[in-house]
């Protein structure tokens, strides 16, 4: 089967700024596809160029075998968008939202409103669907984002940090609900820098730093091949750095502590053991954070 | 962009509508209050200058103060309702509400979503002549039937002040950035387009400049004829000036405003 959507060298400049630069990817049909990166690697930037709403500077983009510049409406009607930021329409109520919506994508009145309220049931605001949207806390408006985006029955889902700034409560409804649409075939692409996120529910991703993929593979996948299967924990003192020396392995330093990411974890234990006199030693399960804070370091990206 | 660029014929469909009744629905909810200030406008200026002045002035250009005036009330509400509407009110749905950007991402264009908000400019300045229409016409101020064709024309005024102020609203950085051309341009004009006193009272350059560049001036002479019921030849030349300017500056501020939000 065909990518629903491939990206070959795709690239997009601002002013001087390389935002996006020289990717490729291919979403296959039904999967949950993830960019993880930190602030400004270009995920919003990407999934900007996916939805056509900036041009490509160079590179090519194609949505179900449509390139992006080429035919914008026809990949627009079976996108579904949640954008970054919420842009809920202040002016009117929960479910008057979907149903001015809806009609932009030609949806008759009738069926505009049954498929509201069936998306208001599925995102929980049924109860609230004649309140005014600036009643609603942050998790309903960013619920309420995805049914707006659900409500042409779009065949790709793409969401920019879908939860970033939720509660754990409200955070865990979202992911519910994404899971969801994914058992009923929807394909979806998100965006996020949360990497428990991005295990949960992606098949596949891509690690995004400065505008490049600098990563790819399931979350599985890039443990085993960035970090291996666990990483071991230590207070940060000379002989530990010492030994880490001698024995060869790799480690990431993190103010007081180090995390090394050893060949033989359980081996490399005893020998810490044997060599220093330590209380702090931990054994853990290596997690996408590893991978991730390996691959793109430590320095703030604000 | 090159020059010719900012002339690209837009990219539009019927979808411009759907843009156009969403702010109707948000007008709808707010209907009462949305009557009110066309209908009590007219009387507070008649009062006010019509009547108050009108009993100094007497006669102006061979008709009663009050009658001279009623027609350039409702152009200057033409160009006020549609003027505001395509810079303040579009420059909060474009930039605080984000509602360009949600309708962008439906088959929706940007070229569609301007050209939508300007026809809904246009659709105001039309419900205000509207309602001032039939105030004045009540008080008998303007000829009956002839000026009923005010009311298809407040939409061309409308358009090309809609378009005027969708051209500022691609450039602005922020919404204060309005008052230069509420100050610099809608005042000067409600003053100096033959509005309260005839153009023929100021001197010649200025009666040249006020043809040449005020739509309003243009306006107030169709209205006025409409409403005396005597429409001269000159009303054809200001037809024309409006209909090639309302387009000219509707297709301009479509690509100032892509060139905005498209980046
Ligand atoms: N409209 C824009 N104009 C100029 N630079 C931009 C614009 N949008 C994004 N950038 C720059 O592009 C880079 C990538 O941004 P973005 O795609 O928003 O990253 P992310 O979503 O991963 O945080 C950043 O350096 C950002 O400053
Ligand atoms: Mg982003």
């Amino acid at each position: 089967m065909p990518p629903i959507i491939s990206a070959m060298g795709l690239t997009k400049i601002y002013g001087g700024i390389k935002a996006v630069d020289r990717i490729d990817f291919e979403i296959r049909e039904g999967e949950c596809f993830g960019f993880l990166g930190p602030n400004g690697a270009g995920k919003t930037t990407t999934m900007r160029m996916i939805q056509c709403a900036i041009p490509k500077t160079s590179g090519r983009l194609l949505v179900k075998g449509m390139e992006v510049d080429e035919r914008p409406r026809e990949i627009k009607r079976i996108l579904g968008v949640v954008p970054q930021e919420n842009n809920l329409d202040p002016d009117f109520t929960v479910l008057k939202n979907l149903t001015v919506y809806a009609r932009y994508f030609d949806i008759p009145k009738g069926e505009a409103e049954r498929r509201a309220l069936e998306l208001l049931r599925f995102v929980q605001l049924y109860e609230r669907r004649d309140s005014p949207v600036d009643k609603l806390s942050g998790g309903m408006r960013r619920r309420l984002m995805l049914a707006r985006a659900l409500i042409n029955e779009p065949e790709i889902l793409v969401m920019d940090e879908p939860t970033t700034g939720l509660d754990p409560q409200a955070r865990h409804a979202i992911w519910d609900k994404i899971r969801a649409l994914k058992r009923e075939g929807v394909t979806v692409v998100l965006t996020t820098h949360y990497m428990e996120e991005a295990s949960q529910l992606c098949d596949r991703l891509v690690i995004m730093d400065l505008g490049r993929i600098i990563a790819e593979g399931s979350p599985a996948e890039l443990i085993e091949e960035h970090v291996g299967s666990e990483v071991v924990e230590v207070d940060n003192r000379p002989e530990v750095l010492g030994l880490i020396a001698r024995e060869g392995e790799r480690y990431e330093m993190f103010g007081d502590r180090i995390h090394v990411l050893a060949r033989d974890p359980k081996g490399f234990v005893s020998k810490l053991m044997g060599a220093c006199d330590l209380e702090r030693v931990a054994i853990r399960r290596a997690t996408l954070e590893d991978v991730f804070l390996k691959l793109t370091g430590r320095a703030l990206r604000d | 962009m090159r020059p010719a660029d900012y002339f690209r014929i837009p990219d539009v469909s019927y979808r411009v509508w759907k843009v156009w009744m969403r702010n109707r629905d948000v007008f709808m909810k707010t209907i009462k209050v949305n009557f009110l200030v066309p209908f009590l406008e007219p009387i507070l200026y008649l009062f006010g200058i019509g009547f108050g002045l009108g009993l100094y002035v007497g006669e102006m250009d061979g008709m009663p103060y009050a009658a001279f005036i009623a027609p350039a009330l409702i152009s200057i509400s033409m160009m006020n309702a549609s003027f505001f509407e395509c810079t303040y009110a579009s420059f909060v749905r474009m930039y605080h509400q984000k509602t360009f950007d949600a309708i962008i991402s439906t088959p929706l264009n940007v070229d569609e979503v301007i050209l939508g908000e300007i026809l809904w400019g246009s659709t105001k300045s039309l419900i205000n002549a509207s309602i001032m229409l039939s105030v004045l016409s009540a008080l008998q101020l303007v000829k009956l039937p002839d000026s009923l064709l005010l009311i298809p024309f407040s939409f061309l005024v409308g358009l090309v002040f809609s378009a005027i102020g969708m051209c500022f609203t691609a450039i602005v950085p922020t919404i204060d950035s309005f008052n230069y051309p509420t100050f610099l341009l809608i005042t000067p004009m409600f003053l100096f387009s033959g509005t309260f006193f005839p153009l023929s009272a100021l001197p010649e350059p200025v009666q040249l400049a006020s043809q040449i560049f005020f739509p309003l001036t243009h306006a107030v002479i169709i209205s006025r004829g409409l409403a005396s019921g005597r429409i001269g030849a000159q009303s054809l030349v200001s037809l024309a000036w409006l209909a090639s300017v309302g387009s000219i500056l509707t297709i301009l501020s479509i690509n100032l405003m892509r060139r905005r939000l498209v980046a």
